[in-house]
């Protein structure tokens, strides 16, 4: 058990005592057994007809020769080398190459029991002499005998075959050579013939089902002598870059963070995530009902993210390229020129074109090739057809893998049901989302309307609002719905709502203008009444001056009057003055 | 070569023209055909050794005198196991003529033998 502790992933040196290991160079496969087959051992690999043994086994032996400096030998019992060189020239593999430079040799044993007569006793001396000297021409490290097992339809004398096929089990042991034995899965063991009884190192079994109409394959390592391995069933993909194995990862969660923020590509959006938008290396879930705008969302965040150049993976399982191209120009997002830089890849799959596992795995390898920031998968809903646990076991190793790679996902997803259901339909993947955003339907005063609001968004202080999804030829816009006098209220009722606040204050505008004019009025008013008493006041003071001066004119004439009286009375003409005296004194 | 094992067959082995197929065939064409074996062994292991003296047995007793025979050791010469498509050892490969046929073992049981040469009408027709 020692061993177990001291693998390093790549460490055969680590421990001396270790089992030295050979890698395959398969995807995925050296990671699940940490570090590849035994090496200078067999395995085997079986399965029933078309799990992809053999191609298993030629990736194996072209890696090695390819990559790892170590030459093969195929010995192939079913398929002539030509064959076999076609098969897996539409994988790349290029075995005339490899042949012409001597890094392969291929020899094809015609087991062909219609041409044999058996006469006595006899062994498979002859396959000894073919594959010792297939090795010795090659310096072969690696060996492939592809269906060993249909040796067994060719001769009768099972005893002496079984004793045939240890020895060449021992045979390959002594000469320390990395050797896959491919065999056909038997009705109740693992293999027609058992030869696992003679391999004990290794045993991989590969299975290939059909599940609802849909095709996985799958491996499990049955058994690995010596060393730990992933005891799991490992979805598998054969596809034109060769075997790839989807390793669980969601055993450790050691993925680093990053405060970094995506913004959405919807401004209101942002601003209900603190004004920022997502961080970055987390997953976004989109879940609502049909037609709830989901996508556009995705679509947002993709021409946004585009902008800021970032690569974005785009997953439609809906609508092909060409489509969401075309609807998202409505909302005024050109995708186009996003595929035309390069930084926007578009892959549109049909949901029932492969099981789940092939849909996540070949996601697996484009994240692999493009190196994107941004995983979109819309929806990720059509990918549930399997059962519920192993639905989220795969999405679980999809988000765990993105997070490792520090790529922030986003999906979405279609809900059903009734809408008291929604939070509940994803309730299964929803631990996995850091955050998860609902859009979905309000039916009220006869029509519907997108209300958004987010559920939940792990590490910021989210809004807590619901808003109105409003979608134009401008973008999409998030507006709070109208959320007055105790009511909330979407789309028209929002609309109407407001309206009559509108004319309200405009009535109340009026009113209080009204006011100020009678107020105005008044003044006006006062102040005329004021001017005119002031006009009288002036008049009067015009007349009393008057007065005044009359009165003074007439003391001063009294005055003179008087003193000519006095003149009269006391002077040298006596009538005239009395008579002036008098009419002075009346 | 051929031609003049088959003259040599013509005059000295007539009373076995009666025996197979082939060889009433043969008789009538006026020429009778070569048989060509090959024999392969691996090493001088008591298997091998027991088939080369039954083939010779039965050459001797059936074939005397037309046809050919090559012991081929594919510890010697490994590369020829190849083109017959050699996996038993010991195996008797009659190439001429057609139809090939092997027949592995140490060629004990010589009617088989006989049988697998198309010196026998016997068992499988063809």
């Amino acid at each position: 058990m020692t061993t177990l502790r001291t693998r390093g992933k790549n460490g055969n040196e680590i421990h001396p005592l270790k089992l030295e290991k050979a890698k395959t160079g398969i995807a995925g496969f050296d990671d699940i057994t940490f570090g590849g087959v035994p090496k200078g051992r067999p395995t085997i690999v079986c399965g029933g007809p078309g799990c992809g043994k053999t191609m298993f086994a030629m990736e194996f032996l072209v890696r090695g020769a390819a990559e790892f400096n170590e030459p093969g030998v195929l010995m192939t019992f079913e398929e002539t080398g030509e064959e076999i060189t076609k098969n897996v020239a539409s994988l790349g593999f290029d075995l005339d190459g490899l042949v012409a430079c001597k890094k392969l040799t291929l020899d094809y044993v015609k087991v062909e029991p219609a041409e044999m007569e058996e006469t006595g006793e006899y062994d498979l001396e002859g396959l000894f002499v073919r594959l010792q000297y297939a090795v010795e021409s090659t310096g072969a490290k690696r060996v492939v005998l592809d269906t060993l097992e249909a040796i067994f339809s060719g001769f009768s004398n099972t005893g002496m075959l079984r004793a045939e096929i240890r020895r060449l089990f021992r045979w390959l042991k002594d000469r320390k050579l990395t050797t896959v034995v491919t065999a056909e899965r038997g009705g109740g063991t693992l293999t027609r013939y058992g030869l696992e009884e003679y391999v004990s190192d290794c045993v991989i079994f590969l299975d290939h089902r059909v599940a609802e109409q849909v095709s996985t394959r799958r491996m499990r390592i049955i058994k690995y002598r010596g060393t730990s391995h992933g005891a799991d069933e490992y979805p598998f993909l054969i596809d034109e870059k060769g075997f790839s194995v989807l390793p669980s990862s969601g055993m450790k969660l050691t993925h680093a963070v990053s405060n970094e923020r995506i913004p959405s590509g919807v401004r209101d959006l942002d601003d209900m995530l603190e004004g920022k938008g997502f961080f970055k290396g987390t997953t976004v879930l989109v879940s609502g009902t049909a037609g709830s705008g989901k996508s556009s969302l995705g679509a947002c965040l993709a021409d946004r993210s585009c902008v800021d150049g970032r690569k974005v993976l785009y997953v439609a399982f809906e609508e092909s390229a060409a489509q969401v191209m075309r609807n998202m120009r409505s909302i005024g997002i050109n995708l186009e020129r996003h595929i035309k830089k390069g930084l926007l890849q578009f892959q549109a799959w049909r949901p029932t074109q492969n099981g789940l596992e092939m849909h996540l795995l070949r996601i697996h390898k484009l994240v692999e090739q493009i190196k994107p920031d941004i995983v979109i998968v819309d929806p990720i809903s059509n990918l549930m057809m399997g059962n519920v646990h192993e639905v989220n076991s795969m999405l679980m190793r999809l988000i765990d893998f993105l997070k490792t790679r520090q790529i922030t996902g986003f999906f979405t997803s279609l809900t059903h049901g009734a809408q008291k259901d929604i939070e509940q339909t994803d309730v299964g993947i929803s631990s996995l989302i850091d955050s998860w955003i609902l859009v979905r339907h309000v039916e009220l005063n006869g029509e519907r309307n997108r209300c958004i609001y987010v559920l939940k968004s792990r590490g910021m202080a989210h809004s807590n609002q619901v808003r109105e999804v409003v979608m134009s030829s401008e973008g999409i816009r998030l507006i709070p719905v109208y959320a007055g006098e105790g009511v909330v209220l979407p789309g028209s009722g929002r609309l109407s709502q407001e309206a009559r606040e509108r004319s309200e204050a405009m009535q109340r505008e009026q009113a209080s203008q009204e006011r100020g004019r009678a107020r105005e009025r008044k003044r006006k008013a006062v102040e005329a009444q004021i001017a005119a008493l002031r006009a009288d006041l002036a008049a009067d003071e015009v007349e009393w001056s008057l007065q005044t001066s009359e009165e003074v004119h007439g003391e001063s004439r009294r005055e003179q009057d008087a003193a000519a009286m006095v003149r009269l009375r006391s002077g040298e003409s006596r009538n005239n003055r009395q008579n002036v005296s008098a009419r002075g004194d009346a | 070569m051929k031609r003049k094992a088959a003259g040599k067959l013509n005059a000295g082995d007539g009373k076995k023209a009666g025996g197979s197929a082939a060889e009433r065939q043969n008789v009538k064409n006026g020429e009778v055909a070569l048989v060509e074996l090959r024999l392969y062994v691996a090493g001088q292991t008591p298997k091998s050794l027991a088939a080369l003296s039954n083939l010779k047995k039965i050459c001797d007793e059936h074939l005397a005198g037309r046809y050919k025979l090559h012991v081929i050791d594919l510890v010697k010469t490994p590369q020829l196991a190849r083109g017959d498509q050699i996996l038993a050892i010991p195996t008797l490969v009659k190439n001429l003529p057609v139809p090939i046929r092997k027949i592995i073992g140490d060629l004990s049981d010589f009617e088989r033998v006989l049988v697998g040469l198309d010196l026998r009408q016997t068992g499988r027709p063809n």
